[in-house]
């Protein structure tokens, strides 16, 4: 009986290894798939607002959001995350990649040496972004300035710093799609879905996430975990908003008060710092999105 | 008998009274009247600044007035035995940057005086005053307090 334990045991490892091999292969975009494009500066600044990238990226302890060389500690029930230097420097951050390169971060969390990136990069949200959007973004981020100094490795126990693994994860949570439009909704709502879904990432830091680090599908936008780990992240479905009006949300982006006269706090300060330099159209956008998220049942 | 009862009853009284007198003392629930109370006064200004209530200069120097109370009182009332409990939203960051939270109370005082007399010369000066001061609220609120939850 042991002998035929052991046989199904060994079987099972060398069906099963080259089985994951294939499923957890890294994707990539390739420079094939993007078309002639002619980059738009302004719309690239207005991702990298609504993208956050400044909030992570930038050197910890100094005001400048330009001076994008990483550092960041970010603490996780997985380990340490080291945030990468994403600065134009072409050696220590992206200042070499190319825009395939880019977008495959971005779109399949994938890195340019082939290796799967950690979902801490939010690539469940960045890739519901447009390439248009992507290469603006890419573009923009390249004129601002070179900081060298590369970033240690993360910090993972066993066995979450094995990348590969990272493959498994995004069958279960990471599906690549484009953001598509609700042709049923107007074009300010969809303008809303897209920025708080796609590059806005809002559900990252207001949805609960499961054992193995995911956003709860039916549960998303119902508020989460501080990512300083004190206090909680509100729920910004109608389930508790249903007195804010759509300019009750704008108003929070753009000055960071609520509707009773208090002011946000913690790392939404450093949000509001973003969207209050974003269009008050983009704002009203989000406003009118987040206005018609339903209370989970 | 009725002496005995007479010392109970005054005894049962007099710690009634101290223990209301150190709930009125203790800090958080004093921290948390002045927030109260800045939070009040930043309704009032912003209901002028959004043409729902009429502008009154009195009221915003009364405002300008409380928010520097605020600015003075709030450094000494962290002492580290006030780091827990009555609902407190102060995180420990607090204490592990004393010098840092001090610096940015100070900072609060100084853009409330700064822009005392703008905001209570008219509705205009008031709405370029309440930005500067909502920005000094926010760089103490973003380490130091913890979101509602």
């Amino acid at each position: 009986m042991l002998r035929k334990v052991v046989i199904f045991a060994v079987l099972a490892a060398i069906v099963s290894a080259p089985a994951f091999w294939f499923l957890t292969i890294p994707a990539t975009i390739p420079a094939s798939a993007l078309a002639p494009h002619t980059p738009d500066l302004a719309n690239g600044r207005t991702m990298f607002l609504i993208g956050g990238c400044a909030s992570c990226h930038a050197v910890p302890k100094q005001k400048d959001e330009k001076r994008l060389g990483g550092g960041l500690a970010l603490n996780s029930p997985f380990g340490v995350f080291y945030v990468p230097n994403i600065s134009s420097d072409t050696k220590d951050g992206i200042g070499g990649w190319s825009e395939a390169q880019f977008v495959t971060a971005m779109v399949k969390g994938t890195s340019p040496s082939g290796e799967h990136l950690y979902p801490a990069l939010p690539y469940t949200s960045y890739q519901r972004m447009r390439l248009d959007d992507l290469r603006d973004l890419f573009a923009y981020l390249k004129t601002l300035p070179p900081v060298a100094g590369k970033v240690r490795d993360h910090d993972l126990p066993f066995p979450f710093n094995i990348r590969r693994t990272l493959g498994l994860w995004k069958l279960l949570f990471h599906d690549g799609k484009t953001f598509k439009p609700d042709p049923a909704q107007s074009v300010q709502w969809n303008r809303g879905a897209y920025l708080v879904n796609g590059p806005g990432h809002c559900a990252e830091c207001h949805s609960p996430r499961n054992a193995l680090g995911a956003i709860v599908a039916g549960k998303r936008f119902t508020g989460g975990q501080s990512p300083t780990g004190q206090g909680g992240v509100p729920n910004i479905t109608q389930g508790k908003l249903h007195d804010w009006t759509v300019a009750d949300f704008a108003e929070v982006l753009d000055t960071g008060m609520t509707p009773d006269s208090d002011r946000v706090g913690g790392p939404m300060v450093e949000v509001v710092r973003n969207t209050s330099q974003l269009s008050a159209g983009d704002r009203e956008a989000i406003g009118v999105f987040l206005k018609s998220l339903p209370a989970p049942n | 008998m009725w002496n005995k009862a007479a010392v109970v009853l005054i005894g049962l009284g007099m710690a009634l009274g101290v223990s209301a007198v150190v709930a009125q003392t203790s800090p958080i629930a004093a921290r948390k009247a002045l927030m109260k109370a800045n939070n009040d006064n930043a309704r009032v200004a912003i209901q002028m600044m959004r043409g729902q209530a009429p502008f009154d200069a009195a009221k915003v120097d009364a405002a300008f007035v409380q928010w520097a109370d605020t600015a003075q009182k709030l450094p000494g009332l962290f002492p580290e035995n006030s780091k827990t409990g009555e609902e407190t939203r102060a995180t420990p960051k607090i204490w592990a940057n004393k010098s840092d939270f001090d610096s940015k109370a100070a900072a609060f005082g100084k853009a409330v005086a700064e822009n005392r007399d703008k905001a209570k010369a008219s509705l205009d000066g008031l709405k370029a005053a309440i930005p500067v001061v909502g920005k000094a609220c926010d760089n103490c609120h973003e380490d130091y307090r913890a979101p509602k939850q």
